[in-house]
Order: structure tokens, then C-alpha cells, then sequence
């Protein structure tokens, strides 16, 4: 795997001029470049030159380093039982979400498998919801009945976390087909992973958001594995975004988030305008797919410690930053240490949530309606209503 | 005896040993226009009086309609089932402008059995939308939609094809409820013909009702008139869970005259078609005719069989079927499922459970033969339950 050189020359900089201002929160124009320019299929990919501002880089920079501590605190966390069963881990992968997020309103949807702390996070999740619902307790999102691969958040338009792989695109598609439906101007962002991509209702759904110009758009998270079976070993043709045949994609260098961010906010206009798009991220996961699985028999520890130093998306931004001389060292160094410290009260908060009370099991199986309650095939709850 | 019923209820939930949990989290806020009763079947009015002199009465009717006999005010019309269901979808159609359907053919074409005839003319392509055949990802997408807050009726355009979905039904649609916490609703409707036709094959004459009996968080009701198909149908689109309504592709062109003004049925509730004292013989759709049929027979040689057509497949109208019990203490259940894992065998378990002593003879369960539905007209007949296997069993089981 060729991996990306970074390149982050400065073309244009007016912020000369804030030299050593500390977390500044101005919005004058930065323009950064890619990495690497886009590869488009059936499209005109966008153009390299990101515009941004230094309140949006120390953003991304905060986000992501909150990110990166939550997913290494629930690996200790795992280890020490508190989380049980699968936990699934972003790290990595954060610039994705954070590139994502920069593009898009709440309003948008995303959905995605169970690959989904962060996400849930970038819509607006608090880190005591995701780690009490990680612990199984009472304060979680879910009230501790969904587990690490069910974060959902309504009213921030994130559809989850789903266990099985592949059925949360048609999913997607549905969200986008309501949008539709409702004549909104939104979009849908269903995304997936590199071994999902191989499911066949993904091609079913994405035939019909084509045929009906459906707002979805496709973003496969390409980490290069699916669980234990690299992607050679699994796709005859591992250019994802090219899959989509009738369907424009775009591969993207997910690793850095100016580059995904550019990305979507193309996707989102096309989407609007033409109908669905994929979207390939190439992106890499330092943990192995799952807390049981090491993640190194089916690859190298020096093909992680090299995505390691070369890529980045927190190290990228750092570069980023001092480059631009928006913050020092010691201040980006605050910033993490300042979210370590917001990790670790999270997390005694969360273990201080109960356990869901018994009674809690039978909640939510069936929602009330029509005045009648029931639980299983022979308890019955029968309430006589209104005429 | 009841009350070890009732402790047997209790147990179920006995994490909360002080309160009946049910009670407790039912009465919170409530009005008081409304009743709790336990599946344990005693009469509703002996005990309530108990209760504070609360004096509401059970109206098995969620909604309360004119009873359709021939006491009717107004003529009422006389309509297919198929055309029952497709009145049932305009009404919530124009009801309600967040309700579309979804499934092969059901917009131009008019619906492989007329059910969404006219509607797409009417009410347009996206809201009569015609999928590729793709149900795996057209179920998947009606869910999704349903989770932003439409209300989807996803048609199979036979209820075999529906196996394909049988993730998204099963994983997405029965559980998003509860893994979220309770966020998000699915008030999907799944609907399309089942059962044993003629001589349609095997693949196309298949009973889901027992693979997706397990599923939690699903209700699935089976429809076999025309009126219980119209309410049902009403009843299913109003309800914010996934339905799943089995209908019958035999009984499309049933004709029956149903009230013109508008009804809602219960969909917990099964329905008394012939009250009796012998034997309680329970059914549904396309067997309820021919439970009818050996009811026939089974009157003239002097029986006298109640026969409850369920109706509601899950849960089970444990309420209705436990009266009758008592009443007549034989039960017979005649089904088109398989015997193995079908409807009957939860439905005899569950009887057995709670009804036990009121049952004079083991529960009889007539259900279709365990084997793939033949082509040959004659095989096909001998899979399914006929008349004159009903009346052999009653006839042996009053001995």
C-alpha cells in the first residue's frame, strides 16, 4: 500500500498576523492542500485547496484528541472488564468523522455499522452517554440496552450503530428516500466498511438511490481489512468508489481531514442535485477490528507504526497548526492533556451510572399504541380506549 | 388455581416482589378511563368491583364500532377483501400524508392481486412506489424510512420473497426499539399473501409465521375477512410498531358487506365466530373456513363447537381463548402452519401454561404436514388440514 506523503505547504496565509495568539477563535481564511488530489470515477473531482480558518483547525485538532483518548480509555476499560462482548475501535480512523462532520449540518443523517463511538461523539454526543452506555449503565444513549455497537442519537440525526454489517446501507437509503419524500435539503451519509462493501443489498440500495435520485451518499471507510482478510483477499476490485459503476465516486485520502471535508461537502452538493455518490476513504485502524482481536497476524506491526508516523490525522493537524504558528507545543499539548482529564471524569461518572433496573427489560420491546401493551406470546396487558 | 396463575404472572416479573410491575408502571399518569387485566382470564367486571367501585367494563373493541350485525343502521357495502384492503390504505392514505407503500409492482401495475389498484394514479410514484426486486435493501430502505418517521408499508409480493429480508426484518425493524433506547419508533407495516395456494409450488406457498413468531418486538396479525381485513389494516398503519399482516392468497375474492363508515379493529384481540360449548376450536385465515365448513357437519351430528378465528398471531388474545377455555375445557387448533415450530405449537404451550387445569384432554393441534407444499393438486390437499380431519378430531376428543 503506497502511502500518502503529506504535503501541507501554506499556499496562501493572512494570519501572519496572529503569530502566537493563543487558541485563536478568528475566521479568517487559511487554504490548505490535500495530501493527495482526489481520484474521481464518473466525476470531476474537486480541487486540492481547502479553505479553512484556525478556530476550525484547533477544532478539528480538540475533537480528534478527544476521540483518539476515548477510544484508547475504553481499550483500558475493556481490559478491566468493564465493557464486555465487542468494542470496536475508531482509532485511527478519526479525521473521517471530523472531516465529516465540518461539512455537514445536524440536520444531515448519518448512519453507519457498529464502528460507531466517534461518530456518535462527532454529532454531539457527551462522553458520559457513550461510556455508560460502553459500561452497560443507565446514563448511556441507549440506556445501556444497546451496547458498544448501538449509539444512536436522534435529534442529532445519527441512525447508529448496527450490528450486522451491510444492512445499515439500504438503511441509508431509506433516510434519504424520507428526505426525499419530504422534499428536504438534506442528505444521508451511509457508511460502511471495506469488507461491507462486498454485500449485495449494498448494490441493491444503491441501484435504487439511483434510480429514484435518492440524497444518499456512500461512504465506504476503506481500512484496508476486513476483520482478519485484507482487501485483495476479499474484492476481485478493491477501487471501491468505482463500484458503483452508473454511480460517480471519489477516493479520498482519509486521513486527513481537510481532504474528507472537501470531499463531502462535494458529495453533499451532488448528492442534492444528481442523486447518490460514493465516496472512498482511505483510512487505517491502529486496533484490530475488535478489543478480541490483536491486529497483527494478518498484518505487520511495522505497517501500523509506519501509518503511525506517516499518517496521521492528529499528527497532520499538529504539523498544521504549528505551522501556521496558531498555537504552541506546550498549548497543543494543554489541549490534550485537558481531554484526558474530560476522558477520565467521564469515565468515573459513567461507573458511577446504575445498571438499568430489571423492569428495564421489558421497556421498549413494543412501543405504546392503540392503548395496548404486551409482552411476549401470553402476558397481556389489555387497556380499553377511547371510542 | 388462579391465583397460582397470577403468581405465575407475578413470577415472570418477580424482580418487583412488592407491586405487580404491570400495574404499577400502567397506572402512572394514566386517566383513569382504563383497565389492566391479566391473561389469567377471569371476568373483568367480578374484579374490578374490588377495586374502589371503579366500574369500567371491558369493550373487547379497542375502538368502538357498531357491532356488524344486521342490526346496522346504515347498509353498509359489499366488497372483495382484496378491495377491503385497498379501502383500508386509501383511508390512511388520505388520513395520514406520511404513509407510502413500497413493494414490486404495487404502483403502475396496480399490485400482482389488485390490493394497491388506483393507488398510485392517485397519490403519485414516491408515495406508490414501485421497488426492483430487491427486498433485502426495499425493506431495509422502508425501515430506514420509517426511523425518520414515516409510515411504510413494505408489500412482498408474496410473503416468501420476505425470507430475503429476513435480516432487516428480524435485526433492524423488531429490535432498533429497544437498541436505541427507546429513540427511535418503526411503524412499519409488512404485509403480503401467504399461505398454501393452488397448486403454486412450493417455494410460493409458504407460512411465515412461524419464523418470524420469535422475532421480539414484531406483532404479527393474520386477516380472513373483509372486515377484519380492512380494520386490521387500519390497525396496523396507526400502530407505531412493526406489524406483520398475513393475508391469504386464496381469500383475495372473498365478498362480504362491511359498514361504510370508518372502523379500527384491535389488532390484540381474536374474534368469537361462532360461540359454542363443547369445544374451542382455534384458528386463522384460510383454516378458519375450513374449521366453518367441518362446524357444519359438526353441528349436525349434535356438537356444538366455539370457534375463535385468533386473529392476532403475537401476542396471542390470551384473554379470549382463556374465557373460552373455561367454558368448554377442550381446545382444538387448526392451523396452516407446519407442526414443527409453527403457530399452534406456541399457542398449545401457552395454553398449557396458563390453562391447564381448566383442560379436560390434551390440546389437539391440526397443522399442515412438515414437507415442502407439492405441486400435484391431490398431494397439495393432503399437506393442508381438510374439513373432515376436523371433525375426526372434535368427535374424538369429546369422547
Amino acid at each position: 500500500m503506497a502511502f500518502a506523503r503529506r504535503s501541507f505547504k501554506p499556499i496562501s496565509t493572512t494570519t501572519s498576523f496572529f503569530r502566537r495568539r493563543l487558541l485563536t477563535t478568528t475566521t479568517d481564511d487559511i487554504t490548505v492542500e490535500t495530501s493527495v488530489p482526489f481520484t474521481g470515477h464518473n466525476c470531476e473531482p474537486p480541487s486540492r485547496s481547502v479553505s479553512t480558518n484556525p478556530k476550525e483547525l484547533l477544532s478539528f485538532f480538540t475533537d480528534m484528541a478527544l476521540m483518539r483518548r476515548m477510544e484508547i480509555a475504553a481499550d483500558s476499560l475493556y481490559k478491566s472488564k468493564l465493557i464486555r462482548g465487542f468494542c470496536h475501535l475508531y482509532d485511527g480512523q478519526e479525521a473521517v468523522c471530523v472531516g465529516m462532520e465540518a461539512a455537514i449540518t445536524k440536520k444531515d443523517c448519518i448512519i453507519t455499522a457498529y464502528r460507531d463511538h466517534c461518530i456518535f461523539l462527532g454529532r454531539g454526543g457527551t462522553l458520559l452517554e457513550s461510556f455508560a452506555e460502553l459500561m452497560g449503565r443507565q446514563a448511556g444513549c441507549s440506556k445501556g440496552k444497546g451496547g458498544s455497537m448501538h449509539f444512536y442519537k436522534k435529534d442529532a440525526c445519527f441512525f447508529g450503530g448496527h450490528g450486522i454489517v451491510g444492512a445499515q446501507v439500504p438503511l441509508g437509503c431509506g433516510l434519504a428516500f424520507a428526505q426525499k419524500f419530504r422534499k428536504e435539503d438534506h442528505v444521508t451519509f451511509a457508511m460502511y466498511g471495506d469488507g461491507a462493501a462486498n454485500q449485495g443489498q449494498l448494490f441493491e440500495a444503491l441501484n435504487m438511490a439511483a434510480l429514484w435520485d435518492l440524497p444518499a451518499i456512500l461512504v465506504c471507510e476503506n481500512n484496508h481489512y476486513g476483520m482478519g482478510t485484507a482487501e485483495w483477499r476479499a474484492a476481485k476490485s478493491p477501487a471501491y468508489y468505482k463500484r458503483g459503476d452508473y454511480v460517480p465516486g471519489l477516493k479520498v485520502d482519509g486521513m486527513d481531514a481537510f481532504a474528507v471535508k472537501q470531499a463531502c461537502k462535494f458529495a453533499k452538493e451532488h448528492a442534492l442535485k444528481n442523486g447518490p455518490i460514493i465516496l472512498e476513504m482511505d483510512t487505517y485502524r491502529y486496533h484490530g477490528h475488535s478489543m478480541s482481536d490483536p491486529g497483527s497476524t494478518y498484518r505487520t506491526r511495522d505497517e501500523i507504526s509506519g501509518v503511525r508516523q506517516e499518517r496521521d490525522p492528529i499528527e497532520r493537524i499538529r504539523k498544521l497548526i504549528l505551522a501556521h504558528d496558531l498555537a504552541t507545543e506546550k498549548e497543543l499539548k494543554d489541549i490534550e492533556k485537558q481531554a484526558r482529564k474530560e476522558v477520565d471524569e467521564a469515565i468515573a461518572q459513567a461507573k458511577e451510572s446504575p445498571m438499568p433496573e430489571e423492569s428495564e427489560l421489558f421497556t421498549n420491546v413494543y412501543r405504546k399504541g392503540l392503548g395496548v401493551e404486551s409482552f411476549g406470546t401470553d402476558r397481556k396487558e389489555l387497556r380499553a380506549t377511547l371510542p | 388455581m388462579a391465583s397460582s396463575i397470577i403468581q405465575r404472572i407475578g413470577a415472570a416479573t418477580s424482580f418487583d416482589t412488592n407491586n405487580n410491575y404491570f400495574h404499577r408502571r400502567s397506572f402512572s399518569g394514566r386517566q383513569s378511563s382504563f383497565v389492566v387485566v391479566r391473561s389469567d382470564g377471569a371476568n373483568i367486571t367480578t374484579r374490578l368491583k374490588p377495586n374502589g367501585g371503579r366500574t369500567h367494563h371491558l369493550v373487547t373493541n379497542a375502538v368502538a364500532t357498531k357491532p356488524h350485525t344486521s342490526a346496522a343502521s346504515k347498509p353498509g357495502h359489499e366488497i372483495l377483501l382484496f378491495d377491503a384492503l385497498r379501502e383500508g390504505l386509501e383511508e390512511e392514505m388520505d388520513r395520514d400524508p406520511r404513509v407510502c407503500i413500497m413493494g414490486e409492482d404495487v404502483g403502475h401495475y396496480g399490485g400482482s392481486y389488485k390490493v394497491t389498484k388506483g393507488l398510485a394514479p392517485k397519490y403519485g410514484d414516491l408515495r406508490v412506489l414501485d421497488t426492483p426486486i430487491a427486498e433485502n435493501a426495499f425493506t431495509g430502505m422502508g425501515i430506514g424510512a420509517a426511523m425518520t418517521g414515516l409510515r411504510p408499508i413494505i408489500e412482498g409480493m408474496n410473503m416468501g420473497f420476505l425470507l430475503l429480508a429476513f435480516n432487516q426484518i428480524s435485526n433492524n425493524c423488531g429490535m432498533l426499539h429497544y437498541t436505541s433506547g427507546g429513540q427511535f419508533k418503526i411503524p412499519v407495516v409488512i404485509r403480503g399473501p401467504g399461505g398454501v395456494g393452488r397448486q403454486l409450488g412450493a417455494e410460493h406457498s409458504q407460512r411465515l409465521e412461524s419464523y418470524f413468531q420469535s422475532i421480539p418486538g414484531i406483532q404479527m396479525v393474520a386477516c380472513s375477512t373483509p372486515y377484519n381485513a380492512k380494520g386490521l389494516m387500519k390497525a396496523a398503519i396507526r400502530s407505531d410498531n412493526p406489524v406483520i399482516l398475513f393475508e391469504h392468497v386464496l381469500l383475495y375474492n372473498l365478498k362480504e358487506t362491511i359498514p361504510d363508515e370508518e372502523y379500527v379493529l384491535n389488532l390484540e384481540e381474536a374474534e368469537m365466530v361462532r360461540p359454542g360449548q363443547h369445544v374451542t376450536i382455534l384458528t386463522y385465515s384460510r383454516m378458519r373456513y375450513h374449521v366453518m365448513q367441518a362446524a357444519k357437519t359438526l353441528v349436525n351430528k349434535g356438537y356444538d363447537p366455539e370457534v375463535i378465528d385468533i386473529r392476532s398471531l403475537k401476542p396471542f388474545d390470551l384473554h379470549t381463548i382463556g374465557n373460552s377455555v373455561k367454558k368448554t375445557h377442550r381446545v382444538l387448533i387448526v392451523e396452516e402452519c407446519m407442526r414443527t415450530g409453527g403457530i399452534g405449537a406456541s399457542l398449545t404451550a401457552a395454553i398449557n401454561e396458563n390453562f391447564h387445569d381448566y383442560l379436560d384432554a390434551p390440546i389437539v393441534c391440526l397443522s399442515s404436514q412438515d414437507v415442502p407444499t407439492p405441486y400435484a393438486g391431490t398431494l397439495e390437499e393432503w399437506t393442508v388440514v381438510q374439513p373432515p380431519q376436523i371433525v375426526a378430531a372434535v368427535e374424538q376428543l369429546c369422547q
